[in-house]
C-alpha cells in the first residue's frame, strides 16, 4: 500500500491531541504561512500543486480563492463538515481522529484569503465530531494559533463550530450559508456566487474538510511533491470510502487515479462472499452508476471517471454485488433525495415526490405501462433547470440504472417481481 | 445610469444595470411566464417557470433572478421551452386540487391563467397528494394548503416587506408546507393579521375567510380610497357587491402603501355593517336576499371545510354600539326619533338661544380627524361665520397640537418635512417617542425593512417595541426625560465637532445661545437624569450625526407632555444641528394619529387658524376670509378643545357641537369630563355611532361612515387624497357635509329673518368639489387642489398653483419662516412623578388592533376577536413584588380614579412603569391621565401620571 498522508495516523491512539499533533510537525505548515508567504503567493502556490475540491465538484481550490475580492471586508471561510452523502464517510475520520490537521488548513486558507473569521459547518449527527473538534480549537486558542496576532503575524482568525440540524441540503454550498444565517436551509440563487456575495452577503470561501486537510502537507512537501501524486490533472492523494458488497469495507487513502478494481480487490478484499460484482457507484449517491464491465476499465480520477459517464464526486465507492436487485437499489437512493429535497424548486420537490411514489409502487409490484417513461421524463424536467443541483444529483441515478438496467425495470412492470431471486 | 444592452428573442434591448433578464424583457413588452415572481419582492427563483435559454449557457435559466449582461442572448419562447414550461404547471398540478368552480381566487388566480394558457386539462402524473388540513383558526384568514404552490411569496411579503418574520416553510421536499412556527394556529404566533399574504398569494391558498362565500372577483366592484383609520393614510380598494363591503384590497400601483395594509385597513371595515345598528332601515339600498345568499354555508369541519365565523363573536361587542340611523332628540332623559327638519329645528334654535344667551364665546365646535378636508372646512366656517366663534378645534389639540406649537417656532411648518417613499433611501432613522409597527403600521414596517437592509435605526423608548429588535442602539429613557436625552446627543455631537457647520452657518440662527445652553448636559448629566447608560448615548448621538441621511420619526410619546412643545424643539434642534432636514430622506416627521389630522388642521379646524395656517388675529387674513365668507369675523384666538372642556366645568361654555369625536373615551381624566358635559345647557352629537359621548347629547344626528360618502383627506406626509363613495348611507344619516350644509341654510335663514342686516354666508354646495374649489380659493397651500387632479395618487401640499406638482420634502433652499432657529430648551420633570403612594409611571399609547376610542374598531368582529380587552402592562419583578400573575386582574388607581384591569406580565416595559391602551371603556386608561396641560400649546400629560397597583 502506498505510504498515506492524510490518513497516516488516524489509528493511532490520542492521534486527535494537539500533543500528537505538534509531534507530527504540527502548525509548523501554517507558521511558515503565516511568516514566509505572502497570501497572493500562497494562492499560487496551491494552484500550482493542482488540488482540487473534495467536496465533490472537484474544482481548482486555489483557483476559488483567487475570485474573491481583495477589498471587501470582512470575508469569511466555511469548512464544509456536513458529510451526509450516503456513501460517504472520509471527513468524519478526519475530524474526529485528526482535527488538527483541518484546522491547521482552515488557517492557511484564510492567510490566503486574508480572512479572519471561520466556520465549521458540521453535520448534525456527528456529536462526537463537534465535541472532538471544539476541544482541538480550544486548544487551538491556548497555544495562541487562534485568535489574535498569531505566529506574532498581527493576524487574527476566530473559528466557530456551527452544528447542522440533519439536513443533507445544508452540505450544498449555499443551502448552508443559509442555514449558518439562520434561516431554512434553502439554497441561494446564483448569482451572485459565494466567492462575491456568501454569507452575510460577504464574500465567502467554502471548502471541503479534505480539501483543507490537504494544505498544511502541501506547505511543508511543497506542491511538486503534491503533484507526484495522481494524475496531471487530478494530482495527489483522496480518501476513497470503500462501501457496499465488499470483505473489507472502509477508507483507503490512495493516489488519484487508481484503478477502480485495484480498490476493490486488493484493498477492499474483492466482492463478498465470492459473488460477481453487478455495478459500481463511484463517487457518492449522486454519481450515476456503472456496470462491472465500466469497472473493470475505470480509473480513479475526475477526468476518467468522467469519461465513463459518471463523476469521482466525493470518492464514496459503492460496490453492489450480483443479488443486488436495481429497482431496489435505486428506490432506496431515491427515498432518500426524497427526504432531502429542500422543497424550493417546483420541478425538484414534485420531481423527487413522484419518483419515490412511482419507485414505491413499482418495487410493491404495482408498476405500471409507461412508468420508465414517465420517470425518464420527469428526469428530463428536474435536470439543469433548478436552484440547486440536488435535483440533478436525484435525476443522474435514475436515468444511469435505467439506462444500464433497463430490463431489470420492465421486468418489475410486467411481471410484478424481481428479477433476482436470492 | 449604466446601461446594458443585450438580445432577446434577437432583438437588441437595454436594461438598467443589476436588472433581471426578466425585467428587462418586460420593460421591452415582452412577457414570460412567472409565478413566484412579484415585483415589489426579491426574487424567490422557486417555481422555474420563468425560465429562459441563454447563449452559451448550459441548462434553462430562472430570468427572474438571472442579471441581464452586454450583449447576452436570450430566447424566451422556444417549443423546448414551451414543453419545459408546460412540464412544470403540470407538475404543480398533480398536486392541486380542480376546484376552479368553487375557489375564492378563481378569476383573479394566477395559476388558473396559466393552466388555461397553456391548455392543461390533466397531469400526467397521479397519485396519492399532500394532505394537510385547512387551517381556519380565526374569523379573519384561512389558508387552504392544498392551492399552496410553494411560490414563497407570502413568506417574503411577511419577512422582506412586513420585517415580522411570522410565516414560512416547514417539512421538505413534496411534504413542504406554509406555516406558522411549531404549526401551532395563528393566533399563537408573530402573525399581526395584516393579510398582505393574501395579496400576495398568486393562488386561493391564503384568503380571507371573513369574505368567503360573499362573492368573486367578476362579481365585485372595486371602488379606490383611503384607510379611514391611520394618518399613514393607505389607499385601499372597497369591494363591494349587492351594497355591502365584502372586502378590503390594494393594489401595488398605490403611492403611499405599494398595496400594503394593516389589520386595521384590511379587516376593520365591518363596523360599518355593524349588526347592531338601530332603528329600521328606510332608505337602505341593500338588498335583503343578497345579504342570505352571502351566508350559504359549507359544512363545519367536515373535510377540514372552514366555518363561517360564528356571530356569537359579535355578541362580545359591546352593546350600546349602534349605528345610527335616524336623528335622535332628547327628551325626559331618553332619545327619541325625529325627522331631520325638526332636529335641524331643535339645533339652529337652541344654539341662537345659547347664543343670545350666553354670547358668541359661550359655544363651542368641536371638529374631527376621521372626517373630510372638506366637513371640516365647513364645520370651522360654520362656527367662524352663523355661531360668531373661533371656538373651534379638534382631537389634534390632544396629540399633536405641540408638535404644531414647536415645528413653527423652528421651521415655520408644522408637518412631516418628507414622504413616506423617503424612509427607505435614509441611512439613519431616529424614533424617539413613537410605536410606528403598531401606530403607524406601513410607516412601521418600511422603517423595519429599512433596518434590516442596513439603515442605522435608533429607538428611544422606555418600552421594548418591535422596532427595538432592529436597533444599532436603544435609548430606554425614562418617561418625561426627552428634553434631557436630545440634549445629551447634542452636547455629544458639539463636543466631538460632528455638527454641520456649513448648514449652521448659512440656514440657521440663535446657535450661539443654544450652544451654551446644552453644555451642562453631559453624558454623565443625562445618564443621571435619563437612566441611559452614557456609552449609548454617545453612540447613538455618533450614528445620528455621521449618517448622510437622518430621518427623525416622533409621535405621542414626544408631544404628549407638559413639556410637549419643548420635546418638539429638542427635536428640531437635533436636526438643524447636523444639517439633517431640507433635503431628501432626512428630516423631521410627526407621526399624525388619524387618517385627517393633519387635514383637520390644514383647514383650519383651531381656534386660531383659519384654513391654510392664516390666524385669526391677523387683520388681513381676517378681512379676507370675512369678504369670502359674507361676515366680519370676530378677532379673538378661540378655546381650545381642553379649556373648552375645563371652560364647560366652570359654566363658561355652555353649548358644544360635536362632530365625530368621542372625547368621553380620548380626554384625559375622564371623570372630570364627564362632569364638564353634563354641566352643559346643550349638545350635539353628530357620529355614526351612539359614543360615549353620544349619550351625553341632546341630539344625535347620524352621519355616515368614509365608505358612504365623497371627501379628501390628508395623510401624515401631507398628501390630499380622495375618498370615494362606494355604498349609500345606511337609513337615514347623511353625510357630516351635508349635515352641516342643512344646519348652515337653516342657521342663516333664520339669522338672516332675525336680522336683517346679516351677511348671507353660503352653504349651498353641491358636492365636496366645490367645498375644495373654496379651499383652494383661500389657501395658498392647498391652492392647486381641486378634485380633477387628485386621480390616483393625490398631491401633497405645498401645492400653490394649478399646475405644480406638489412638494416632496419641505424647507428645501429655504425655511417655511426664513432661517431655521435653534431654541434652547432646559430639561424639566413631569408634572406627576412616582412617589411612596403611587409608586408606579404609567405611560399611555395605543396597540395596532384598535384606533383611539375603538368606536370603529371595537365594532369590527376581527379587530375584536383579536384583542378584546384591555390589559395593564407590568414588569414580572413587580409582579412578583406584589404577588399577582399574568391574566389576573388588578386595581389600577391614580389620584383621579380607579380601573380595574388584567394584568399582562411582561419585560416590555421597566421595572416601575405600566403601559395601559386607552381604547377599551371598560377599562379606560383616561379615568387615570393627567390633564396637566403643557403651558404652550395645551396639550395633556397623557404620557406620564403616577399610580398605584392593587390586588
Ligand atoms: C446536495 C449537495 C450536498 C452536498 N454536500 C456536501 C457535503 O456534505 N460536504 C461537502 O464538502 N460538500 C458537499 N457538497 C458540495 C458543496 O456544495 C461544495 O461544492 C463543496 O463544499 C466545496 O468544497 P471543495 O471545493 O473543497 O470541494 C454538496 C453539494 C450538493 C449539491
Ligand atoms: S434543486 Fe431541490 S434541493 Fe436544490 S434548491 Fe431546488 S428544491 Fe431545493
Ligand atoms: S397576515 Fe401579515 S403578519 Fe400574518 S403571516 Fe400574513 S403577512 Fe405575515
Ligand atoms: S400560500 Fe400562496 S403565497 Fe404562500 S407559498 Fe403558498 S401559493 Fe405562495
Ligand atoms: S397603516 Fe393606517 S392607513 Fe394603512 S391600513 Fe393600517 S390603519 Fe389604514
Ligand atoms: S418566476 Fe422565476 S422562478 Fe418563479
Amino acid at each position: 500500500m502506498p505510504e498515506k498522508t492524510l490518513l497516516k495516523h488516524t489509528d493511532t491512539p490520542n492521534s486527535e491531541t494537539m500533543d500528537f499533533y505538534l509531534s507530527q510537525k504540527g502548525y509548523e505548515a501554517s507558521r511558515k504561512a503565516l511568516t514566509s508567504y505572502e497570501p497572493a503567493k500562497l494562492i499560487d502556490e496551491v494552484k500550482g500543486s493542482g488540488l482540487r475540491g473534495r467536496g465533490g465538484a472537484g474544482f481548482s481550490t486555489g483557483m476559488k480563492w483567487s475570485f474573491v475580492p481583495k477589498d471587501i471586508f470582512p470575508k469569511y471561510l466555511v469548512c464544509n463538515a456536513d458529510e451526509s452523502e450516503p456513501g460517504t464517510f472520509k471527513d468524519r475520520a478526519l475530524i474526529e481522529r485528526y482535527p488538527h490537521s483541518v484546522i491547521e488548513g482552515i488557517i492557511i486558507a484564510c492567510w490566503a484569503v486574508q480572512i479572519n473569521s471561520a466556520f465549521i459547518y458540521i453535520r448534525g449527527e456527528f456529536t462526537l465530531g463537534a465535541k472532538k473538534l471544539q476541544k482541538a480549537i480550544d486548544e487551538a486558542y491556548q497555544k495562541g494559533f487562534l485568535g489574535k496576532n498569531i505566529f506574532g503575524s498581527k493576524f487574527n482568525l476566530d473559528i466557530t463550530v456551527h452544528r447542522g440540524a440533519g439536513a443533507y441540503i445544508c452540505g450544498e454550498e449555499t443551502g448552508l450559508l443559509t442555514s449558518i444565517e439562520g434561516y431554512r436551509g434553502y439554497p441561494k440563487i446564483k448569482p451572485p456566487f459565494p466567492a462575491i456575495q456568501g454569507l452575510f452577503a460577504k464574500p465567502t470561501v467554502i471548502n471541503n474538510v479534505e480539501t483543507l486537510a490537504n494544505l498544511p502537507y502541501i506547505l511543508n512537501n511543497g506542491a511538486q511533491w503534491f503533484k507526484s501524486m495522481g494524475t496531471e490533472k487530478s494530482p495527489g492523494p483522496k480518501i476513497f470510502c470503500v462501501s457496499g458488497h465488499v470483505n473489507k469495507p472502509g477508507l483507503y487513502e490512495l493516489p488519484l487515479g487508481t484503478p477502480c478494481m485495484e480498490i476493490i480487490n486488493n484493498y477492499g478484499g474483492g466482492v463478498w462472499k465470492n459473488r460477481k460484482l453487478k455495478a459500481v457507484i463511484p463517487g457518492g449517491s449522486s454519481a450515476p452508476v456503472l456496470t462491472a464491465a465500466q469497472a473493470e476499465k475505470l480509473n480513479m480520477d475526475y477526468e476518467a471517471v468522467a469519461a465513463a459517464g459518471s463523476m469521482l464526486g466525493s470518492g464514496g465507492l459503492i460496490v453492489m454485488d450480483e443479488t443486488v436487485c436495481m429497482v431496489n437499489a435505486l428506490y432506496n437512493l431515491i427515498r432518500f433525495y426524497h427526504h432531502e429535497s429542500c422543497g424550493q424548486c417546483t420541478p425538484c420537490r414534485y420531481g423527487t415526490g413522484w419518483l419515490d411514489k412511482i419507485l414505491h409502487r413499482m418495487e410493491h409490484g404495482n408498476g405500471k405501462q409507461g412508468d420508465i417513461e414517465l420517470m425518464l421524463n420527469i428526469c428530463d424536467n428536474m435536470r439543469g433547470k433548478t436552484i440547486c443541483v440536488l435535483a440533478d444529483a436525484a435525476a443522474m441515478p435514475v436515468q444511469s440504472f435505467i439506462k444500464n438496467f433497463r430490463d431489470e425495470f420492465e421486468y418489475h412492470i410486467k411481471e410484478h417481481k424481481c428479477t433476482v431471486t436470492i | 445610469m449604466d446601461k446594458v444592452t443585450l438580445y432577446i428573442n434577437g432583438t437588441a434591448v437595454q436594461a438598467q444595470k443589476g436588472a433581471t433578464v426578466l425585467e428587462a424583457a418586460l420593460s421591452a413588452g415582452i412577457d414570460i411566464p412567472r409565478l413566484c415572481f412579484h415585483s415589489a419582492l426579491p426574487p424567490q427563483s422557486s417555481c422555474r417557470l420563468c425560465v429562459v435559454e441563454v447563449k452559451g449557457a448550459r441548462g434553462l435559466i430562472a430570468s427572474c433572478s438571472l442579471p441581464a449582461a452586454q450583449d447576452m442572448a436570450v430566447t424566451t419562447n422556444s417549443e423546448k421551452l414551451f414543453k419545459y414550461r408546460k412540464y412544470i404547471l403540470e407538475l404543480i398540478l398533480s398536486n392541486h386540487p380542480m376546484d376552479c368552480m368553487t375557489c375564492e381566487k378563481s378569476g383573479e388566480c394566477e395559476l388558473q391563467e396559466y393552466a388555461y394558457k397553456f391548455g392543461i386539462k390533466q397531469t400526467p402524473i397521479r397519485g396519492e397528494v399532500t394532505n394537510y388540513p385547512i387551517e381556519a383558526t380565526d374569523p379573519l384568514m384561512m389558508i387552504e394548503h392544498s392551492k399552496c404552490i410553494l411560490c414563497g411569496r407570502c413568506v417574503s411579503v411577511c419577512r422582506d416587506l412586513w420585517a415580522t418574520e411570522a410565516i414560512d416553510f416547514s417539512k421538505r421536499g413534496f411534504s413542504s408546507k406554509i406555516s406558522f412556527p411549531f404549526d401551532k394556529p395563528r393566533l399563537e404566533s408573530d402573525c399581526v393579521f395584516c393579510g398582505n399574504c393574501i395579496t400576495f398569494c398568486p393562488t386561493g391558498a391564503i384568503t380571507e375567510r371573513s369574505a368567503l362565500g360573499k362573492g368573486r372577483s367578476w362579481e365585485v366592484k372595486k371602488i379606490p380610497s383611503v384607510c379611514p383609520f391611520c394618518g399613514c393614510g393607505c389607499n385601499i380598494e372597497i369591494n363591494t357587491k349587492a351594497g355591502k363591503i365584502v372586502k378590503i384590497t390594494s393594489n401595488e400601483n398605490t403611492p403611499v402603501n405599494k398595496g400594503l395594509l394593516c389589520v386595521k385597513g384590511k379587516f376593520g371595515y365591518d363596523f360599518v355593517h355593524h349588526p347592531d345598528r338601530i332603528g329600521k332601515p328606510s332608505a337602505c339600498s341593500t338588498d335583503p336576499s343578497a345579504d342570505s345568499a352571502s351566508f350559504v354555508q359549507q359544512p363545519c369541519g367536515e373535510n377540514g371545510h372552514p366555518c363561517y365565523p360564528s356571530t356569537s363573536l359579535h355578541e362580545n361587542l359591546i352593546k350600546s354600539s349602534e349605528r345610527l340611523s335616524r336623528p335622535m332628540v332628547k327628551k325626559g332623559g331618553k332619545f327619541h326619533e325625529v325627522s331631520w327638519d325638526e332636529a335641524m329645528n331643535v339645533v339652529s334654535g337652541r344654539l341662537l338661544e345659547m347664543k343670545q344667551k350666553y354670547g358668541a364665546e359661550a359655544l363651542g365646535v368641536l371638529c374631527s380627524a376621521k372626517c373630510t378636508n372638506e366637513e371640516n372646512d365647513l364645520m370651522q366656517k360654520l362656527a367662524r361665520t352663523l355661531l360668531g366663534t373661533n371656538n373651534v378645534d379638534h382631537c389634534a389639540r390632544l396629540c399633536h397640537s405641540s408638535t404644531v406649537a414647536g415645528m413653527v417656532q423652528s421651521f415655520g411648518g408644522a408637518a412631516m418635512t418628507n414622504s413616506i417613499e423617503e424612509i427607505e433611501k435614509a441611512s439613519c432613522l431616529f424614533v424617539i417617542g413613537s410605536n410606528p409597527t403598531e401606530n403607524h403600521p406601513i410607516i412601521g414596517a418600511i422603517i423595519a425593512r429599512t433596518a434590516m437592509k442596513g439603515a442605522k435605526l435608533i429607538v428611544a423608548d422606555p418600552r421594548a417595541i418591535h422596532l427595538t429588535k432592529f436597533a444599532s442602539a436603544w435609548l430606554r429613557h425614562k418617561c418625561g426625560t426627552d428634553v434631557a436625552l436630545i440634549n445629551g446627543l447634542l452636547n455629544v455631537i458639539v463636543k466631538e465637532g460632528l455638527q454641520n457647520n456649513e448648514f449652521i452657518n448659512a440656514r440657521t440662527e440663535n446657535y450661539e445661545d443654544f450652544r451654551n445652553s446644552i453644555e451642562k448636559y453631559t453624558p454623565e448629566y443625562v445618564s443621571g437624569i435619563t437612566g441611559v447608560p452614557k456609552e449609548e448615548i454617545i453612540k447613538a448621538a455618533r450614528i445620528y450625526a455621521s449618517s448622510k441621511n437622518a430621518m427623525i420619526f416622533f409621535a405621542m410619546g414626544i408631544t404628549q407632555h407638559t413639556t410637549g412643545t419643548d420635546n418638539v424643539l429638542s427635536v428640531c434642534n437635533l436636526a438643524l444641528l447636523t444639517g439633517n432636514v431640507g433635503k431628501e430622506a432626512a428630516g423631521v416627521c410627526p407621526l399624525r394619529g388619524q387618517n385627517n389630522v393633519q387635514g383637520a388642521c390644514d383647514v383650519g379646524a383651531l381656534p386660531d387658524f383659519y384654513p391654510g395656517y392664516q390666524k385669526v388675529n391677523d387683520p388681513n387674513a381676517r378681512g379676507k376670509f370675512g369678504k369670502a365668507w359674507g361676515i366680519p369675523l370676530d378677532n379673538k384666538i378661540g378655546y381650545t378643545l381642553t379649556e373648552m372642556v375645563n371652560f364647560a366645568a366652570q359654566d363658561k361654555i355652555k353649548a358644544l357641537y360635536i362632530m365625530g369625536e368621542n372625547p368621553m373615551m380620548s380626554d384625559p381624566d375622564l371623570l372630570h369630563a364627564d362632569e364638564a358635559f353634563k354641566k352643559l345647557e346643550f349638545m350635539v352629537v353628530q357620529d355614526i355611532f351612539m359614543t360615549e359621548t353620544a349619550q351625553l347629547a341632546d341630539v344625535v344626528l347620524p352621519a355616515t361612515t368614509f365608505a358612504e360618502k365623497e371627501g379628501t383627506v390628508t395623510n401624515t406626509e401631507r398628501r390630499v387624497q380622495l375618498m370615494r363613495r362606494a355604498i349609500q348611507p345606511w337609513g337615514d344619516s347623511k353625510p357630516d357635509w351635508q349635515i352641516i350644509c342643512m344646519l348652515g341654510k337653516k342657521l342663516s335663514s333664520v339669522l338672516r329673518r332675525n336680522e336683517p342686516a346679516f351677511g348671507n354666508v353660503y352653504f349651498d354646495y353641491d358636492s365636496p368639489a366645490e367645498i375644495m374649489d373654496e379651499i383652494a380659493s383661500l389657501s395658498p397651500v392647498y391652492g392647486g387642489i381641486s378634485y380633477d387632479r387628485l386621480g390616483k395618487i393625490g398631491l401633497q401640499w405645498p401645492c400653490p398653483d394649478k399646475n405644480h406638482p406638489g412638494t416632496k420634502f419641505l424647507h428645501k433652499d429655504r425655511f417655511s419662516r426664513g432661517q431655521g432657529r435653534f431654541n434652547v430648551v432646559e430639561f424639566r420633570p413631569p408634572a406627576e412623578s412616582a412617589d411612596n403612594e403611587y409608586p408606579f409611571t404609567l405611560t399611555t399609547g395605543r396597540v395596532l388592533y384598535h384606533l383611539h376610542g375603538g368606536s370603529m374598531t371595537r365594532r369590527s368582529t376581527g379587530l375584536d376577536f383579536i384583542l378584546h380587552e384591555g390589559y395593564v402592562e407590568v414588569n414580572p419583578e413587580d409582579a412578583e413584588r406584589l404577588g399577582f400573575q399574568h391574566g389576573q386582574h388588578v386595581n389600577v388607581t391614580s389620584r383621579r380614579g380607579t380601573i380595574k384591569i388584567k394584568a399582562n406580565v411582561t419585560d416590555k416595559v421597566p421595572p416601575g412603569t405600566v403601559f395601559i391602551p386607552f381604547h377599551f371603556a371598560e377599562c379606560a386608561a383616561n379615568i387615570l391621565t393627567n390633564n396637566a396641560l403643557d403651558p404652550v400649546s395645551k396639550i395633556p400629560e397623557y404620557k406620564v401620571c403616577a399610580v398605584r397597583i392593587e390586588v
